[in-house]
């Protein structure tokens, strides 16, 4: 009995990395699969698998952000904020005239300053955690980007502003046809996807992040500069949600005040769904990445089978419970108690 | 015991307030190289103050520390890793969600250039890791488990393993076999005697008489966060140091 209990444990030790690294991807494996049975004609299309990787592209920036800053055990409520602040200031300075290339890099320096201000919030204040702060500015920089756009929508920007967001890459020289483009979105989440796996997973700051969030008081001890750490994080996750107001801004051609507005909670449910945990230290950006897909076929399946979108909340809402009870189960399987 | 020599660490009338807590008041310390101090003392004696002064995670109020004769101001414990002093933690300062081998380079991990950038290279950590721990004869699957996945005792074994992967000439630990099942004391116990061997100094707080009589060369015992006795351990008996512990002479 006991040799067929320590059999059954190796295998799990054996295929728990594995579980961990992709038992993710299969879920979303199976709801491609499920969607394709129940849409077999729209669902894999061109146009709308494009189409989903559009809608998906300013929402993976944000939750690739937050995902960082869970990694530390922190949280950040304020992404949507800071890419709604980040907007109206790419949207002034666009209509003030700037020439384009000083256009596209304002919203990534504003979304970087407001990081920063976190940041420096969290640590320098000693706030007893970073929701708090992160809740203040949620408020503060909203408010903000309402006060210097009078709170109405700005709109109009060249197609070089609108590039990222709304440009197509052509691929008929591929003997493709012209409606089977590919969106310069998609181009950059996996550009900038790619980065941030370099960065956390081999680089000795990215290290250090995931210290971090599995023992803090370990990180100090090592001689880790643990407050310069969470003030890089907080400031990236700020520059990525920068670039969610460059995307928006191409998807929309416009700056409006209900830019990004829940939009923290979404990506911080991409980040729970793609399994990373709130106690820290947990989580990979292959994970994200799945969770904001799983997010974004939801609504885009849901949609498609015209299913209303009071439906879709509650199934996100179940997608959430299930995910961290699995995590939950995984964890009890893995770890010595 | 090498106490003709000049001491590895000395320390010289530490005193650290917390507000108006006197945690210590002028108190001494020093270790030679090979030797073992054993540090004891009731809760709130002040040991675990003392230790992490020496670590640099706190600064004394006033009070200086010399290492190899000479005085040194640590102000983080980045400094006191540099001179080669290791602080082994009670709760073992790991981050269990991270393997083995990158808890004992954290902070300190070997890199490769790939142009312009550093990357982590896994590899020589692995190689490294398997050699020192081989080195220490501390068994474990692969160097790539992770730290939650070990018991108690194969965790305080990574930790002094880290504590000692750099050229660690004074090593303090913290507890060390507090935590830990009966059949894996004697396993740490035999670590320590042989880092002594390897000429490094150790400084071993602990409340068990069977851990400072088995490892150590001396003994001094602090009373309300003062030097309150102190002794080879040849002059000395377990009876003598519980005493001391509980404020008697």
């Amino acid at each position: 009995m006991e040799e067929k209990d320590n059999k059954k444990e190796s295998l799990y030790l054996k295929l728990m990395p594995y579980i961990e690294k992709y038992g993710i991807l299969l879920l979303l494996v199976l709801m491609i699969l499920v969607m394709h049975i129940l849409q077999p004609d729209v669902f894999l299309s061109w146009r709308n698998v494009t189409n989903v990787f559009k809608q998906i592209s300013w929402q993976s920036m944000l939750a690739l952000g937050v995902f960082m800053v869970i990694v530390t055990a922190g949280i950040d409520l304020s992404v949507g904020s800071i890419m709604m602040l980040s907007l109206m200031v790419l949207a002034i300075v666009a209509k003030a005239g700037a020439p384009w290339f000083i256009v596209v890099i304002t919203p990534l320096i504003a979304g970087f300053l407001c990081g920063l201000f976190n940041g420096a919030g969290i640590t320098l204040l000693r706030m007893p955690h970073p929701f708090i702060m992160t809740l203040g500015t949620l408020y503060i920089f909203r408010g903000t980007g309402n006060l210097i756009s009078g709170g109405t929508p700005i709109s109009g920007f060249t197609d070089e502003v609108r590039y990222l967001g709304h440009g197509r890459i052509d691929l008929t020289w591929l003997g493709l046809e012209k409606s089977q483009y590919l969106p310069v979105s998609l181009v950059l989440i996996a550009v900038v996807y790619i980065i941030f796996w370099f960065f956390l997973n081999h680089s000795r700051t990215g290290k250090w992040i995931y210290a971090i969030g599995g023992n803090p008081s370990a990180a100090r001890a090592s001689g880790i500069n643990v407050n310069k750490i969470l003030i890089i994080v907080y400031s990236l996750c700020g520059f990525l949600s920068g670039i969610g107001a460059l995307i928006l801004a191409g998807r929309t051609d416009s700056g409006y005040p209900n830019a990004g507005l829940q939009s923290e909670l979404d990506a911080i449910a991409a980040c729970i769904i793609g399994g990373a945990s709130f106690f820290g230290g947990r989580g990979t950006v292959l994970g994200v990445f799945a969770g904001v897909m799983i997010m974004g076929i939801l609504r885009n399946g849901l949609n498609l089978m015209d299913v209303s979108s009071f439906w879709q909340q509650v199934l996100i809402g179940s997608i959430i419970v299930i995910a961290v009870y699995i995590d939950v189960l995984r964890r009890d399987l893995g770890t010595r108690k | 015991m090498s106490t003709l020599n000049n001491p590895l660490l000395e320390a010289k009338g530490i005193t650290k307030y917390f507000g108006t807590i006197t945690a210590l008041e002028n108190v001494d310390l020093k270790v030679h190289a090979g030797e073992c101090l054993g540090v004891v003392g009731d809760n709130g004696a002040g040991k675990s103050t003392l230790m992490k002064v020496l670590s640099g995670l706190y600064k004394p109020s006033s009070g200086s520390l010399y290492f190899q004769g000479k005085e040194e101001i640590l102000e983080s414990p980045k400094d006191s890793q540099n001179l080669g002093l290791e602080m082994v933690y009670q709760d073992l300062a790991l981050a269990g969600n991270l393997p083995i081998g990158e808890n004992i380079f954290l902070g300190r991990e070997p890199t490769k250039n790939v142009g312009f950038l550093k990357f982590l290279d896994f590899n020589k950590i692995k190689e490294l890791t398997n050699a020192h721990l081989g080195k220490l004869k501390i068994n474990v699957k692969s160097a790539d488990q992770k730290v939650e996945e070990l018991s108690g005792g194969q965790r305080q074994a990574v930790a002094i393993a880290r504590s000692t992967a750099f050229n660690a000439k004074v090593v303090i630990m913290d507890e060390p076999t507090a935590a830990l099942a009966i059949k894996e004391v004697g396993k740490v116990l035999d670590l320590i005697n042989s880092l002594k061997k390897t000429g490094v100094g150790v400084i071993v707080i602990s409340h068990r008489m069977d851990d400072i009589f088995s490892v150590c060369d001396r003994v001094m015992a602090l009373f309300q966060g003062t030097n309150f006795a102190e002794s080879e351990l040849s002059n000395t008996s377990r009876d003598e140091v519980i005493g001391w512990i509980m404020g008697k002479k």
